[in-house]
């Protein structure tokens, strides 16, 4: 076999390694999906009511309170759900590593990359399967999103980039963690942007600094052209805006974490 | 097999290899023999291409390990000390994983899991999740991972440290069943007696340099064999068995005298029958064999003693 057909089936053999981790370690997944879940509820049964009657019209859609509220926050949850779920990355990671298991693959004659290539994919497999479980429980509560089939494809392939950029970030986070518990906390921060962007209210809402930090940060961007394309709102730069930052950060995060990955060589 | 010359390693500013020469022939036992501390992991780590040297050369089943890791890593397998086994993965599915990325092709690699798990009596564990193998079991499932894609040399590094005494003789027997095939076999031990046990040649390694090596022979010969120790009542029947040996050690505050000898049944009688005829009571006799401390103190001038780098 070819040096690229090795590359393409030592990834997949690691790819089904760690898929089937993950369906040993139930708890980690529930764990982090459960998570996007609360707030959504949260959000929309406690506050929905208030803050969806102080959304503008062009945000609303038509519809006034909890509604209105429900179709303008889901976005943002999907991108929580992202963020949560990249977390997961940041700890199996950080488990291989600071395991004996990462010594027995790099004495072996196996593709360099394929150890994490295998968890970059199922990583992103888990998002996805988290992103469709959140999603459900959204349309099941009332969420009627006016995409087409088109705009669709445009969310969920937004979503995937995304979270590729973010897998790849937690990847390079769960290599520089000294320990497991380490890289359970360094991508949490990640979970705490969508609030302090236009996730769960509009930025022109916010005071001076804040709006300002809301208005250039990544997940800004993204959450506007998701929502966008879920609900028919306006997207303006927005698209070419999330473009960029997610493949700027897919980009900066694979280039990190291979370093990091080459450096524990030393 | 395994040709170094002058390897040479720091972690910051501590030395952990200070100008390491080894050479191992193909179809050998080699132990490297060492206190924690010493040195032995960095020199399984540098050979198995985990790290590198700061300088000197290493070659591997005739691949240079900085030049053509990859030539290495293809001929060899590695035990570490720190068991490498997936915790979430079953025995079997361990050994299959191991298959795939060993590239044996769907047949090939089903058969040799099969053949590994009955090889090393892991059969009847093979379904369950290896977080409930116990310390032997995994140490042989780690074993049986090395195994997998046949290897010409394998690493392994303190294979009974933590083990309980049976374990410990079923790993034995898996070495020599090993090196019996023609396997190559590098290991590290702390245990003189599993050196000597398994061995055909023994290098020791004291603050990242090699201070005696040869055949078990050679090197016990160096060093003063083992001894009996008598323990008296009193002081008067101690003097009095001390003038009866002249090597003899006399410990006047512990009442006891430390004979050389290997305390085989004849030399034991022999002794025995000396101090009948003196007429003297011994209260207690141990026999001691001799072991890595002895070794030290022979090739070194000091006891083992744990270097601040591990």
């Amino acid at each position: 076999m070819t040096t690229l057909g090795y590359t393409v089936s030592d990834s997949r053999t690691m790819l089904r390694r760690n898929l089937r981790r993950l369906e040993r370690y139930p708890s980690l997944t529930l764990m982090l999906v459960g998570m996007p879940i609360v707030f959504l509820l949260l959000f929309v049964y406690v506050f929905g009511g208030q803050l969806g009657n102080g959304l503008d019209a062009a945000l609303s859609g038509g519809h006034g309170g909890r509604a209105a509220y429900l179709n303008y926050v889901t976005p943002g949850i999907l991108l929580m759900t992202v963020a949560a779920a990249v977390q997961g990355t940041a700890i199996v990671v950080a488990m291989d590593m600071t395991g004996g298991i990462i010594d027995r693959f790099r004495t072996m004659a196996i593709a360099r990359s394929a150890v994490l290539t295998g968890h970059v994919l199922a990583s992103l497999i888990q998002t996805l399967v988290s992103i469709g479980v959140v999603l459900g429980v959204a349309v099941a509560v009332g969420f009627r999103p006016s995409a087409g089939l088109l705009a669709w494809l445009g969310a969920l392939g937004l979503l995937a980039l995304f979270g590729f950029a973010l897998i790849w970030l937690a990847t390079a986070l769960g290599l520089a963690a000294k320990s497991v518990e380490t890289a359970s906390n360094t991508p949490m921060f990640l979970t705490f942007l969508p609030f302090l962007g236009s996730g769960f209210v509009p930025a022109g809402s916010m005071p001076t600094g804040l709006r300002q930090f809301a208005q250039y940060q990544p997940f800004t961007p993204v959450t506007e052209t998701l929502r966008g394309l879920l609900t028919g709102t306006a997207i303006g730069t927005n698209g070419v805006g999330a473009l960029a930052w997610s493949i700027a950060i897919a980009l900066a995060s694979y280039l990190w974490a291979r370093r990091l990955y080459a450096r524990r060589r030393a | 097999m395994i040709v170094t010359t002058d390897l040479r390693k720091s972690f910051g500013e501590t030395v952990v290899l200070d100008g390491v020469d080894l050479t191992v022939a193909e179809g050998t036992i080699f132990a490297l023999l060492g206190p924690n501390g010493a040195g032995k992991t960095t020199i399984v780590r540098i050979l198995s291409t985990l790290i590198r040297a700061d300088s000197g050369t290493v070659r591997v089943a005739g691949h240079d390990a900085v030049d053509d890791p990859d030539g290495v890593r293809a001929a060899i397998g590695v035990t570490g000390q720190f068991s490498a086994v997936d915790d979430l993965l079953t025995g079997a599915e361990n050994l299959q994983l191991m298959a795939d990325l060993s590239h044996l092709g769907r047949d090939k690699g089903r058969a040799r899991v099969a053949e590994l798990l009955d090889r090393f009596g892991l059969v009847g564990a093979a379904g369950r999740p290896a977080s409930t193998y116990s310390g032997g079991m995994r140490r042989r499932l780690d074993l049986a991972m090395t195994l997998i894609g046949s290897p010409r040399l394998i690493f392994l590094d303190e294979p009974t440290t933590g083990l309980d005494p049976r374990s410990r003789r079923q790993m034995w027997d898996d070495i020599r069943n090993l090196a019996a095939d023609g396997v190559t076999i590098f290991l590290t031990t702390q245990y003189l007696d599993e050196a000597d046990e398994l061995a055909d040649r023994i290098a020791v390694l004291d603050h990242g340099r090699i201070v005696a090596e040869g055949t078990p022979d050679e090197l016990k010969r160096r060093i003063p064999g083992g001894h009996v120790r008598l323990q008296f009542a009193d002081s008067s029947a101690l003097r009095a068995a001390a003038a009866l040996f002249e090597d003899a050690a006399p410990d006047e505050e512990r009442l006891v005298l430390r004979v050389s000898g290997d305390g085989d049944v004849a030399s034991l009688r022999r002794l025995l029958a000396q101090l009948d005829d003196a007429r003297i009571a011994v209260s207690e006799l141990s026999i001691s064999k001799p072991d890595l401390d002895d070794v030290f103190f022979a090739v070194t001038g000091h006891p083992t003693t744990e270097a601040e780098a591990a």
